[in-house]
């Protein structure tokens, strides 16, 4: 048939006629031909709601929408939103932005941003529908648009905000978010993201929006198989087949045949004779003119794997004589923590309990699926474009695998779409740039999500076993460990994790003795590494489950038992630290503890059935938690950052650590603009380019306002001194006659505009710019004794759980949580990270597992992985305590990940108030609630 | 492989019944397409030639009385199913599962024609007409003919229909009576793989003291949905106090194998919370039966 038919259709009051294409969805056409890439596609399954455009006024999905079918349709996206409606500011001007748009700006709704096109079309179409929607509303509207930043509660009032100011005209009510106590001019001040404008309007580009000429895509074959050896495999077909540039195998890799973040165990292909280790394991990559070529590729492959066992548990993996998935058995570490001695400590004891926890994996589902460009230069050079929490990471292991010098290869970071430390492994980049080096083209590797789900590293599944004696009156007497972690087919960051949750699991307790012992190893299950928490949430579920079944024994207020043995200045950890300033644990009890008993009248813990619906039965809990700040145990932890005057008179901060959404541009920008005197918008934030910034070290352990913060307070201050000294020098002035202000220097009464100075020093060869390299005080390692770590945050979360005895259905109604930052450099991204946390600790307590069954993943697309919806969002009041660290950019430290881990064993621990049950495995499961409660009925 | 070769968008019956049985290939038509198209997409279908497009024929399109008897086109978006005052009014259970289908942007595509043709054992909207006795009017190349909604299911995700050949056309309802109502109910399982692990709706008629008839549906309940007729038994001619009602979960326990699913729920927790939602669905409707608004 020749008939080639047209699709008619209007976007954003454009006309447009383009040719139909077999297969191809909306959102493809909105995104690839028409360059609307505000539309994003994070799930492919009409399942998570950011592909939401406006159909005909009604939202649809435009990832499982036929292009053909909107044929005559007039469709409205992000991009087009913003000519409809501005928003009317104080002094009676506009701003060039929807209400929507600006209230997600100014309510700090715009974390990573993926989402947010979705989330405000969502919005859109609902406050056409309902001017003044309630909450209820809002959260039936947004019930299927995912956001995994989660500040659902923000959404809300960013909505309602927006609705306001569309009904009555009057500019956005400011949200109501505290500057920190702390706050000095700017740094502690209420302050919107930079990139916020580009990611409500859907100008901000992620990795997967940009296109190059010539561009080739790639796809994956992947093994399918959790464990065996590869025994064939013939590409001959699919090289064949019309439009395949390239097919590479493991013999094609010019070097390193192996990855890994910190052992090289990861195979980049897996070559003939040799393991598979997990069904995720690459065999092939193939490079097509189009994406669906790529894939019709993977189908012509034939492969043969001769099986072996799979390993599936961690306990079967250390059994004398299980199969070694690696050469060096199993056993990929013995992580050991040792204070006094325990059967010392258990012999004091009153009560001893012991009791066995299991967590599971989980998936860190960031909404942008992994996807990384490879572009040869014509010098030469590798450009890799990719969204990554560690670019020079990248560097090193990609050029590894070329088999060149790191300064071959440039990692250009892009925003990325979430991470939550499931981008610190290398996904894509590595089989992108080995296509791009075969080929000489630019070479774009994008992950499906159920690519995602199988292939990146997952939280460790644990079993965790406490033992933990008391006196009478609750004082710990000795607290004995055991983990196993599941480290799944590689090392990625298995044994950091796995040190975390071991030296965290007795709590964030004074025990005299303690002895903690943690196997992690290898098994056929996908990797696991980072993920927020770093092993410590599941120590917590562990050893705060625990805490209150030892109240309950020994009859004490769970809330009591705590603050007895809370860390507090003067106390010395687990590992032997004393803890000599920053310890706002006791403040953060007490202010939660507080606020439990108004909202309670007193009795939190009481089960309280609802008056009209007595099988609706109420109650709180209680946990609390640290977590470190930096790498900590003797690894050097370091950042550089430099800061340049341009000569626009505005400043440059660069440093290559990642944004991931949580907000290090705005802190470093603060810390920026209050050392060297000016608002803000004077200071331009760059990150994550091997060129161009220098090396801030990997995103993760909470580390990047700390130490990259420091790096980026002391080179502003070396530039301020420089700019201060040329201009003494200039105008023969003493240096403390000169003062900054916005824009401009003020030199014994005379202003010089900054451009003029930045010109002038460039004319005469001194450029205006300070770097500086910050290394974080020395840590020492495990078993050594001293400071294991330079900073731990602290917090305490209380959780008010509704359970239905008839269902055994749980609702999450209000949290109170405080954690004690140091200072609050950015308190509006501070709140995102709050409410992100709490709501991502319920989906880990209610909802979220990764089912592996025989090392097949059976959650493998994101309808069946059940990340928070906002029909989960509880009240959440935050208490930001702020214990300065003496050494931190003013005070301040980590917040990323202290602040879900408290909220697993909050909302067990509630569960257990309510009705009773206990559980000692996540996710809380509903059926089990129902049942043990009839249980209990029977034998009533 | 793409997910398809060729999307056509008829404007009559004829038309669309004329693409489906002249494709060259393997031809299935498609409502808002958001179950066969992910099926297709995740491999779990045979890609189709030729996608018939049915949401554009004015005939599926239409929800209005017709005659003694209400009709829903398999074609209307379940959102405007859910928000019409008419379905609300003479078929409630139905516009209350109907909101409850996918998610809000889903509800803008979906139809009820491609719920009850994806012929699952616990869709929403199929359990919900299964409580009316819906018939269903099919469109073939041999002309219209009616069906009762019984009728159509062979086996799980297994339609009776031919979808070479035939599409569905509408939905006829009784309209509502004085003492008639209906109401619908559904458990989730959020935990791992989340599904609705059991719906139930339920159509009565009541005088002053006790239940004159009843309609009870209940999904999953077996590979394919039926009537719970042995528990609608036990309340027929009886209030739905304590005692009728424990004999009617007793009928539930005696007539209904519930299936335990791994990951999903097991057949205990099920039977239990067919018994909730037994009381639930039939204390609202029971309520309802006498709060008959006008239209």
């Amino acid at each position: 048939m020749n008939d080639q038919r047209m699709i008619n259709l209007t976007v954003n009051g454009k006309p447009y006629q383009l040719p139909e294409i077999p297969g191809e969805m909306l959102a493809d056409l909105l995104r690839y031909r028409l360059k609307l890439t505000g539309t994003k596609v994070a799930c492919g399954e009409a399942e998570c709601g950011a592909c939401t455009v406006l159909l005909n006024e009604e939202p649809v999905l435009s990832c499982s929408y036929p292009a053909a079918k909107a044929d005559g349709a007039n469709i409205l996206t992000i991009e087009g939103l913003s000519d409809i409606h501005s928003t009317p500011t104080a002094d009676g001007g506009l701003i060039p932005l929807h209400p929507l748009q600006e209230s997600f700006i100014e309510y700090g709704a715009v974390q990573c941003g993926f989402c947010i096109p979705g989330q405000i079309m969502t919005s859109y179409a609902l406050l056409k529908r309902k001017p003044d929607p309630s909450e209820e509303e809002i959260k039936y509207a947004l019930k299927d648009t995912l956001c995994r930043c989660a500040g659902y509660p923000t959404i809300i009032h960013a909505i309602q905000a927006a609705a306001k100011t569309l009904q009555t005209g009057q500019p956005i009510s400011a949200p109501a978010i505290e500057p920190s106590d702390r706050a000095g001019r700017v740094v502690g001040t209420v302050q919107p993201r930079p990139d916020a404008v580009a990611k409500v309007t859907g100008k901000a580009i992620y990795t997967d929006d940009i296109q190059f000429e010539n561009m080739l895509h790639a796809r994956v074959k992947r093994a399918g198989i959790p464990s065996g050896i590869l025994r064939k495999l013939n590409i001959e077909k699919a090289q064949k087949l019309p439009g395949v540039a390239a097919v590479l195998t493991a013999e094609d890799i010019p070097g390193e045949h192996y990855h890994g973040l910190v052992i090289p165990d990861w195979p980049i292909m897996i070559g003939i004779g040799e393991q598979i280790r997990t069904v995720g394991d690459a065999l092939a990559i193939v490079a097509a003119e189009t994406r669906q070529i790529a894939t019709q590729a993977l189908d012509l492959i034939e492969v043969e794997i001769e099986p072996l066992p799979v390993i599936d548990h961690p306990i079967k993996a250390i059994q004398e004589n299980a199969p070694r998935i690696h050469k060096n058995g199993n056993l990929l570490k013995h992580i050991k923590v040792r204070k006094g001695n325990v059967e010392e400590g258990f012999a004091q004891a009153d009560v001893v309990l012991e009791h066995t926890y299991h967590t599971p994996m989980h998936d860190h589902a960031f909404m942008e699926p992994e996807c990384s460009i490879a572009r040869p230069t014509p010098e030469g050079r590798m450009e890799i474009y990719v969204g990554s929490q560690i670019p020079y990471s990248d560097r090193n292991q990609v050029a590894r695998a070329l088999g060149v010098p790191q300064e071959q290869v440039r990692i250009i970071g892009q925003l990325i779409g979430g991470g939550f430390g499931g981008k610190e492994d290398i996904a894509g980049q590595i089989h992108a740039a080995l296509l791009a080096k075969a080929t000489g083209r630019p070479v774009k590797l994008l992950f499906d999500r159920q690519e995602s789900l199988i292939v990146h590293p997952k939280r460790h599944a644990t079993q965790i076993r406490v033992k933990i004696g008391a006196k009478k009156d609750g004082t710990l007497t000795a607290v004995e460990t055991e983990l196993f972690g599941d480290t799944g087919a590689y090392a990625s960051l298995g044994e950091k994790v796995m040190t975390r949750a071991t030296t965290h699991s007795s709590g964030p307790y004074e025990v005299p003795h303690v002895k903690a012992d943690c196997y992690a190893t290898y098994t056929n299950n996908p990797p696991a590494g980072a993920f927020r928490g770093f092993g410590v949430m599941q120590s917590a579920f562990a050893i705060e489950s625990m805490m209150d079944t030892l109240a309950e024994t020994l009859n004490i207020n769970p809330v009591e038992l705590r603050k007895k043995n809370a860390l507090r200045v003067g106390s010395v950890t687990n590992t032997g630290q004393l803890l000599r300033e920053s310890v706002g644990l006791m403040e953060c009890i007490e202010k939660v503890e507080a606020e439990m008993n108004r909202l309670s009248g007193g009795d939190p813990f009481t089960p309280k059935p609802v008056a009209a619906a007595p099988h609706l039965v109420r109650a709180w809990g209680f946990a609390v938690a640290y977590k470190n700040t930096g790498l900590g145990g003797g690894a050097p932890d370091k950042a550089g950052a430099e800061v340049e005057l341009r000569r626009d008179g505005t400043f440059q901060v660069r440093s290559s650590s990642a944004e991931l959404g949580q907000g290090l541009p705005t802190v470093l920008q603060l810390i920026a603009a209050e050392e060297l005197n000016q608002t803000p918008r004077q200071i331009d934030v760059l990150l994550m380019d091997t060129d161009l910034t220098p090396d801030g070290g990997p995103t993760t352990a909470s580390r990047q306002t700390f130490v990259t913060g420091n790096a980026v307070r002391h080179a502003a201050r070396a530039l301020r001194q420089l700019l201060t000294s040329e201009l003494a020098e200039r105008y023969d002035v003493p240096p403390q006659e000169i003062r900054f202000i916005e824009g401009l220097a003020q030199v014994n009464g005379k202003r010089v505009s900054l451009s003029h100075l930045a010109e002038q020093m460039i004319e005469s060869g001194r450029k205006p710019l300070a770097s500086y390299t910050y290394w974080a005080p020395a840590t020492r390692p495990l078993g050594e004794g001293g400071d294991m770590h330079f900073a731990f945050s602290f917090a305490a979360q209380a959780a008010e759980v509704e359970v239905n005895t008839q269902t055994g259905e749980v609702k999450v109604l209000r949290m109170i949580i405080a954690n004690d930052v140091g200072t609050a450099i950015n308190p509006l991204g501070l709140r995102g990270q709050i409410e992100g946390g709490a709501i991502m600790g319920i989906g880990h307590a209610l909802t979220e597992n990764f089912l592996v069954e025989q090392g097949r993943v059976i959650t493998d697309r994101l309808a069946r992985y059940r990340m928070p919806s906002i029909t989960f969002t509880p009240e959440i009041i935050p208490i930001v305590v702020e214990h300065p660290v003496s050494e931190g950019p003013f005070g301040a430290k980590g917040v990323g990940e202290i602040v879900l881990i408290p909220t697993i064993p909050a909302i067990t621990n509630a569960i257990y108030h309510a009705v009773g049950v206990r559980f000692d495995r996540i996710p809380v499961d509903q059926e089990k609630i129902l049942l043990a409660l009839k249980e209990k009925t029977t034998t009533a | 492989m793409n997910i398809w070769q060729k999307y056509v968008i008829p404007r009559t019956v004829e038309e669309a019944i004329h693409f489906l049985t002249s494709a060259p290939g393997s031809a299935r038509p498609i409502g808002g397409g958001t179950d066969l198209l992910l099926e297709i997409q995740q491999g779990h279908h045979q890609p189709v030639h030729t996608l018939v497009d049915v949401t554009r024929i004015p005939d599926l399109l239409r929800l209005e009385v017709a005659g003694e008897r209400l009709f829903i086109g398999a074609a209307v978006p379940v959102k405007i199913i859910t928000e019409s005052p008419l379905v609300r009014h003479h078929a409630t259970a139905v516009a209350e599962a109907c909101g409850l289908i996918g998610g809000p942007q889903v509800r803008n595509t979906a139809t009820l024609g491609g719920n009850v043709a994806h012929a699952l054992p616990a869709a929403d909207g199929m359990i919900s007409l299964f409580a009316f006795d819906a018939q269903v009017e099919i469109a073939g190349p041999d002309g219209r003919r009616l069906q009762s909604i019984q009728s159509l299911f062979k086996g799980p995700g297994q339609s009776a229909l031919n979808l070479n050949s035939e599409i569905i056309v509408g939905f006829y309802l009784p309209l509502r009576k004085a003492g008639q109502s209906s109401a619908f109910s559904r458990v989730m399982r959020p935990q791992g793989v989340a599904l609705p692990i059991l719906n139930m709706a339920v159509w009565m008629e009541r005088d002053e003291q006790a239940i004159q008839d009843i309609h009870i549906a209940i999904g999953p309940s077996g590979p394919v949905p039926f009537r719970a007729t042995q528990v609608e038994r036990e309340l027929i001619g009886k209030a739905p106090d304590v005692i009728a009602l424990q004999r009617a979960k007793e009928a539930i326990h005696h007539s209904i194998q519930f299936r335990s699913s791994a990951m999903r729920a097991s057949a205990a927790y099920r039977h239990h919370l067919s018994e909730v939602l037994l009381e639930e669905v039939i204390g609202k409707a029971w309520q309802r039966a006498f709060e008959l608004e006008a239209v």
